[in-house]
């Protein structure tokens, strides 16, 4: 793997296929949540589960690529990706459960007795720090963790070994009541955004809109970054750090920029995620989870953008779809899928389409 | 042919439930009844059996004729112990296979991630499990204890003059909202008995915490101080080594008893009961119980995981949980046939003071206004077999007090199910 | 029950003669709990070896009581009525006790124990006593310790008698009480003496002084346990730690295979052990003893023929594509749990310690080290000590390094490569099958059981170096023992979260783990 592979799908594919299929998507995702304000008796009608489920994997699929951008092309692999997910969506619950509390505090903590916010929930009421929230809470932990883990120049399965070793210990600091976010209960139940009712199709629409936004977003800027000089250093440095070092690039500030960018990309991911699937608990930190986006990344083609979203759409509709067709059995699917996988398909699932026109 | 398998690959993903999902082909005139209990990760070791028992009923349920003369089509779906799974599935049952109530969840975090979807879309949810109160739903009937029919009788039991008259209590849990909350009324109700604060001691672990040698160190330490009792709501699977701990520092129930919260039959399966002869556990019902109910219960159950080829078949027990599953699937059709049909309003309403002969030996009764279960309570201790043996129990069912008065500000909490908001 | 009822009983009791002409197993057969409970106070104080097989009976739950209230023992799968020869009446129902009976059936017990001829058992008894004995057998313990000719019983009984004398009314025999109980190590001992020391409860200054360097004393001994006790348990679990960690020590640290799949290496390692648990249950009960030591060699050959059958269909085709073996092994995982889901439930598994692993040695009066895990320990610097001696003193060993150091170069100078890797995944995850059967005699076994130690083992490996292993050793040992000292400062929960931050803070200092490789080979 240490050749660099061609990068797209399209480059691959010709033009003409990949343009067809991708404006297809595109067509049918802008589609569904339109569909969705049908009344429920139209035929044509999208309901909220296929809606929320959709949305639910895009949101997923902005992690895979952020994942993509850090794995693939700057060959840091992340296992930690899930602590900057489950941040974004805490940061976006904080402000949905002071909006669901009206004045009063949030239920879990009325339940423990405490009588004022702690401190960290300051200004959570208001939307817009909500969203500098979001921003800003996995930001800045990625800027603090990589900043002092590339100053070290912690590589490979080191750097992999402490991602994992952060977000669970962020885990089991969530998981504690006393911590402040609810415990393993997490944040449910909530009730309004920006006043609208979070259950009202229009809203649901409207949050499919957004990650539908956001990922788009993602896949252009990605895309932009990978074919910048940016890009080529990046992929430079996955391939040979030393010998990139030696022709005079410092490789830290390209790894840290596109560490925090990676890390912001969940942590919004993970905003949108949580008022459309209604639950944010620590278990989103849990390592397996984070584990899982990678596998994603691998199934659909690292190093390839477009991979890391098929990969996320591919494993994240299997586990709906084998959960409820085969419940008992549905490990073994899933298992046998990334074995399988891994052997027969070493580009992932977008390898599949260059293999036509590969040397 | 490849080109052709990426596009069907991706249609799947992007539209795979656009097409429905909706799995099971039925014969017309059947009432589909949801099961949402995870079968695979953390949980399966707790909720496999209770699919099973759903099932066991609702077969049950059908040879006797079924509810209204149609019969139950159990629709299982696995929410992999994943708690945005557990919405997911909720709603994919609700909307898509449109079932008619739903017999599930384990953790009160499943239940929380589930409880937006079944009031948005107005469904109905049983849950079996005991847990920490403070929750009342129009859409859930709760089948399990609340926390004043178990752990405070457990408790009283502890510092009667029969349970060993403890002066000292150690409370040990896994670090989470049941145990916390838990304790926290236990400590309010010790205090209000007049125990003082240097005789309670809280101590928590994390999840999947597998090394007790400290704790147990430190409950031999504090043991030393007067007659000791312990109170666990250690979850799931940090029970064993627990429990194997304390067997080989050489701490006895007759010295520290030990009375857990979340460990019943299922779980002694797992532990070497020898050590652990007169340790108790707190529940409302226990497979040991003499009564014609239950030993037919017990019957029907074995004969049926024989029949099913479940494993470990031979040595298949019954518990509390279990017990709930069965009470509130038969009350859920007691109330379908009252009613005349399966609309949760008319359904909810039905419910209310529903009663049923249960195999704990009681007649429980469904509270009018709150949901719970009046349940008894049972004091069991552990024998060589694996089963409990009753040592104390209440003389009648008791009514839940979901909002314990032990909580500040629970007095002015409704005592009828509204939605939370 | 009201409680009236209760002191209405007691009343009656003090009235009446405690022991009625119907014989003291019908006596107790009858009684409730309460009087049961004063029956066998009673009988504490008052020893008579004619009660020995009744208190054997009880204690063993061979008494019975039929439709008549009158009390039966089990003999040999007979009943035998214990006074008298009636047949019972209707089916007689098994006694049960409950703790409080219990505890004092043993106190009950011991002091008939004081009557017996060895000294061994009344030296036990003595001892059980000092925990246990209460104000009236006073009498009985000066009567015995009148008559005691063994000197070890004598200490043991003026000890158990001290804990009593400390409320005898005389100055002079608190104050021997209170020195005596200074000699000793005992927690329960420092209970008694801050009880005396509390303000108004003691008033001959010298017995407070005593009582005050006694309680020093014991304070000192106390710690130096609680030290001792914390050191052990670190230990213990570095051993733990070490023995889930070494097969991955291998299969990652030298293969470079992100295995995975190795905490369900020691899930199969575990249920091997039950497995052949089992097979002593049914075959041959008489040695069940030492089923752990016949599951050593089946896990381990259980688990190096499974891995070595993924090594040859999966692995193999990875070599050289590090990270995409995570994804393989991933999904070997969610597969191997799957499976022993579904083959033997998902609940967990029974697996006993059998007697020479369960209890503890009692080396201080507040410190037990349990059997199993001093077991463990040695297994697992043995386990060490045969990888150590496999990859250093051995062919293969010799070829596991040439290839895991440049395989190009190995597969030219003639090692056959492929089978050097099989042999050496095999190794690694029969080593974890080792862990396996280890685990299982601490832990729970179920399905879930290698999900939570692929973490810890990743980092013990990862912190002490990849391809080190002393490095992991030490690792392994190193996290054990802060574990241990943080856990009683700030709690586990908190404790674990530290132990993490230091990791990764550790990591910055030295990128490479403990025992960095040193070259000079630049990628």
């Amino acid at each position: 793997m240490t050749r660099p592979i061609s990068i797209t799908l399209l480059a691959k594919a010709g033009p003409h296929l990949g343009r067809g299929l991708g404006a297809l998507a595109l067509a049918v995702l802008l589609a569904l949540p339109l569909l969705h304000l049908l009344p429920a008796e139209h035929a044509l009608h999208v309901s909220a589960y296929t809606l929320t489920l959709v949305g639910k994997i895009l949101c997923y699929a902005v992690v895979a690529l952020a994942l993509d951008l850090v794995w693939g092309y700057a060959g840091l692999l992340s296992l930690g990706h899930g602590l900057f997910f489950a941040l974004g969506g805490y940061a976006m619950g904080m402000y949905l459960m002071r909006q669901a509390a009206g004045d009063g505090l949030p239920a879990f903590m009325s339940f423990l007795a405490w009588s004022e916010l702690p401190w960290y929930w300051y200004g959570t009421s208001s939307f817009l720090w909500c969203l500098a929230l979001v921003v800003l809470a996995p930001g800045l932990l990625a800027l603090a963790f990589g900043f002092f883990a590339f100053r070290s120049r912690i590589k490979g399965v080191y750097f992999s070994i402490m991602t994992q070793a952060l977000t669970f210990a962020a885990m089991l600091l969530f998981f504690r009541n006393e911590t402040g976010f609810g415990g393993n209960n997490g944040f449910t139940d909530f009730r309004t955004l920006l006043g609208f009712e979070i259950t009202a199709p229009g809203t649901r629409a409207a949050l499919f809109l957004c990650s539908l936004a956001l990922l788009v977003g993602s896949l252009l800027l990605g895309w932009r970054l990978a074919h910048s000089k940016f890009g080529r250093v990046l992929t430079a440095l996955r391939d040979a750090e030393n010998r990139l070092m030696f022709c005079g690039y410092d490789p830290r500030g390209y790894k840290l920029f596109v560490w925090v960018l990676s890390a912001v990309l969940c942590g919004l991911a993970g905003a949108l995620y949580v008022p459309q699937v209604g639950i944010i608990n620590p278990s989103e930190m849990a390592p397996t989870q984070s584990i899982e986006a990678a596998i994603w990344v691998a199934l659909g083609g690292r190093g390839t953008l477009l991979g890391a979203l098929l990969g996320a759409g591919l494993v994240n509709g299997a586990k709906s779809w084998f959960t409820v067709a085969f419940p008992e059995y549905w490990l073994f699917f899933l298992g046998a899928l990334f074995i399988v996988a891994t052997l027969f398909l070493p580009k992932g699932v977008i390898g599949l389409l260059g293999k036509g026109d590969k040397s | 042919m490849q080109r052709r398998s990426l596009i069907k690959a991706f249609t799947l993903s992007a539209s795979i439930a656009a097409m429905g999902l909706s799995w099971t082909i039925q014969a017309a005139e059947t009432i589909k009844v949801g099961i949402l209990h995870s079968l695979s990760g953390t949980m399966a070791i707790s909720e496999t059996s209770l699919k099973d028992m759903a099932l066991m009923t609702i077969e049950e349920i059908n040879a006797k004729g079924g509810v209204n003369g149609k019969q139950l089509e159990p629709v299982v779906v696995d929410p992999a112990s994943n708690w945005p799974l557990f919405a997911e599935k909720a709603r994919q049952l609700l909307t898509q296979d449109k079932v008619a109530v739903v017999f599930g969840c384990w953790t009160s975090v499943s239940r929380k991630s589930v409880l937006p979807v079944f009031e948005e879309l107005n469904g109905l949810l049983f849950y079996p499990v005991q847990y920490e109160g403070e929750e009342l739903s129009p859409n859930v009937f709760y089948t399990g204890a609340a926390p004043n029919q178990q752990a405070i009788p457990a408790v009283e039991y502890l510092m009667s003059e029969e349970g060993g008259a403890a002066k000292r209590f150690f409370l040990l849990g896994t670090d989470y909202v049941y145990p916390r909350t838990t304790n926290k009324i236990l400590r309010a109700f010790l205090l209000s008995k007049g125990v003082a604060e240097k005789d309670i001691e809280e101590v928590y672990t994390p999840f999947g915490h597998s090394d007790y040698q400290t704790i147990v160190a430190n409950i031999k330490k504090f043991a030393a101080g007067g007659k000791t009792a312990v109170v666990s709501t250690i979850n799931g699977d940090s029970n064993v080594p627990f429990y194997k701990e304390l067997a080989n520092q050489g701490l006895d129930a007759t010295e520290v008893p030990v009375v857990a919260f979340s460990v019943g039959e299922e779980e002694l399966r797992g532990i070497d009961t020898k050590p652990l002869v007169g340790h108790l556990a707190a529940w409302n019902y226990f497979q040991s119980v003499d009564n014609p109910v239950n030993s037919e219960f017990v019957e029907k159950w074995k004969a049926y995981a024989k029949a099913k080829g479940l494993p470990n078949a031979d040595k298949a027990v019954t518990n509390d949980p279990m017990e709930a599953t069965y009470v509130g699937i038969h009350m859920w059709a007691q109330a379908v046939e009252k009613a005349g049909t399966t609309e949760v309003d008319k359904v909810r309403e039905a419910l209310a003071g529903q009663t049923f002969a249960a195999p704990s030996g009681y007649t429980l009764t469904m509270d009018a206004t709150n949901h719970h279960l009046h349940k008894p309570v049972m004091i069991g201790e552990v024998q060589e077999d694996g089963q409990f043996s009753v040592v104390w129990q209440t003389e009648g069912p008791i009514r839940a007090q979901p909002w314990s008065p032990f909580i500040p500000g629970n007095e002015s909490k409704p005592e009828y199910a509204v939605k939370s908001n | 029950m009201p409680a009236i009822y209760p002191f209405l009983l007691s009343l009656a009791l003090f009235l009446l003669p405690l022991t009625s002409e119907a014989g003291e197993a019908a006596d107790f057969a009858a009684a409730s709990p309460a009087r049961q409970a004063q029956l066998l106070e009673h009988w504490a104080a008052t020893p008579d070896p004619t009660r020995q097989p009744l208190l054997d009976a009880l204690q063993h739950g061979r008494l019975a009581v039929d439709g008549a209230r009158r009390a039966f023992i089990e003999r040999d799968g007979r009943l035998v009525a214990a006074e008298g020869d009636a047949p019972p009446e209707g089916t007689p129902k098994k006694l049960r006790l409950n703790n409080r009976l219990r505890g004092l059936l043993a106190t009950a017990q011991a002091s008939h124990r004081l009557l017996a001829e060895e000294p061994e058992v009344r030296l036990a008894a003595a001892r059980a006593l000092q925990k246990s004995a209460r104000p009236a057998q006073l009498s009985l313990l000066n009567a015995s310790l009148a008559r005691e000719s063994d000197a070890a019983v004598r200490d043991a009984l003026a000890l158990a008698l001290a804990n009593l004398q400390l409320a005898d009314p005389d100055p002079k025999i608190r104050l021997g009480a209170v020195r005596l109980l200074g000699e000793t190590g005992e927690p329960l001992a420092r209970t008694r003496l801050e009880a005396l020391l509390a303000p108004d409860a003691e008033r001959d200054p010298t017995v407070r002084t005593a009582a005050e360097t006694s309680l020093a004393q014991i304070k000192r001994r106390l710690l130096f346990g609680e030290l001792l006790g914390q050191a052990f348990s670190g230990l213990s679990l570095g051993s733990i730690l070490l023995l889930a960690a070494l097969g991955l020590a291998i299969t990652f640290g030298l293969l470079g295979v992100i295995n995975m799949a190795h905490g369900e290496m020691l899930m199969l390692g575990a249920y091997a052990t039950y497995v052949v648990q089992l097979l002593f249950q049914r075959h041959f009960p008489e040695a069940l003893a030492l089923y752990p030591l016949a599951a050593l060699p089946v896990a381990f050959l259980a688990t190096a023929t499974v891995g070595m059958a993924l090594e040859r269909t999966v692995i193999r085709h990875l070599y050289g594509r590090p990270l995409e073996t995570l994804l393989a092994t991933w999904g070997i995982s969610l597969i191997l749990i799957q499976l022993v889901r579904v083959l033997f439930g998902a609940q967990n598994v029974e697996v006993a310690n059998p007697a020479w692993l369960s209890g503890g040695v009692q080396v201080l009066p507040n410190l037990v080290l349990p059997w199993n895990r001093l077991v463990i320990i040695a297994f697992a610097l043995f386990v060490v000590a045969l990888t150590w001696l496999l990859l250093n003193r051995t062919r293969l060993g010799l070829n596991v390094r040439a290839v895991t150091q440049n395989r190009n170069m190995a597969a030219c100078c003639g090692v056959p490569t492929g089978r050097v890797d099989m042999l050496a995944f095999g190794l690694g995850s029969g080593i974890a099958g080792l862990g396996g059967v280890a685990l299982s005699q601490i832990g729970n076994v179920g399905p879930d059981l290698g999900q939570s130690y692929i973490i810890d083992s990743f980092l013990v490996v990862v912190l002490g170096g990849v391809g080190q292993l002393a490095g992991s050793v030490l690792a392994a040992f190193g996290l054990g023992v802060a574990n241990k000292i943080l856990e009683p400062q700030i709690g586990a929960v908190l404790g674990k979260i530290l132990i993490l931050a230091l990791i990764i803070l550790f990591i910055q200092k030295r990128p490479q783990g403990l025992f960095a490789l040193k070259g000079r080979v630049l990628d």
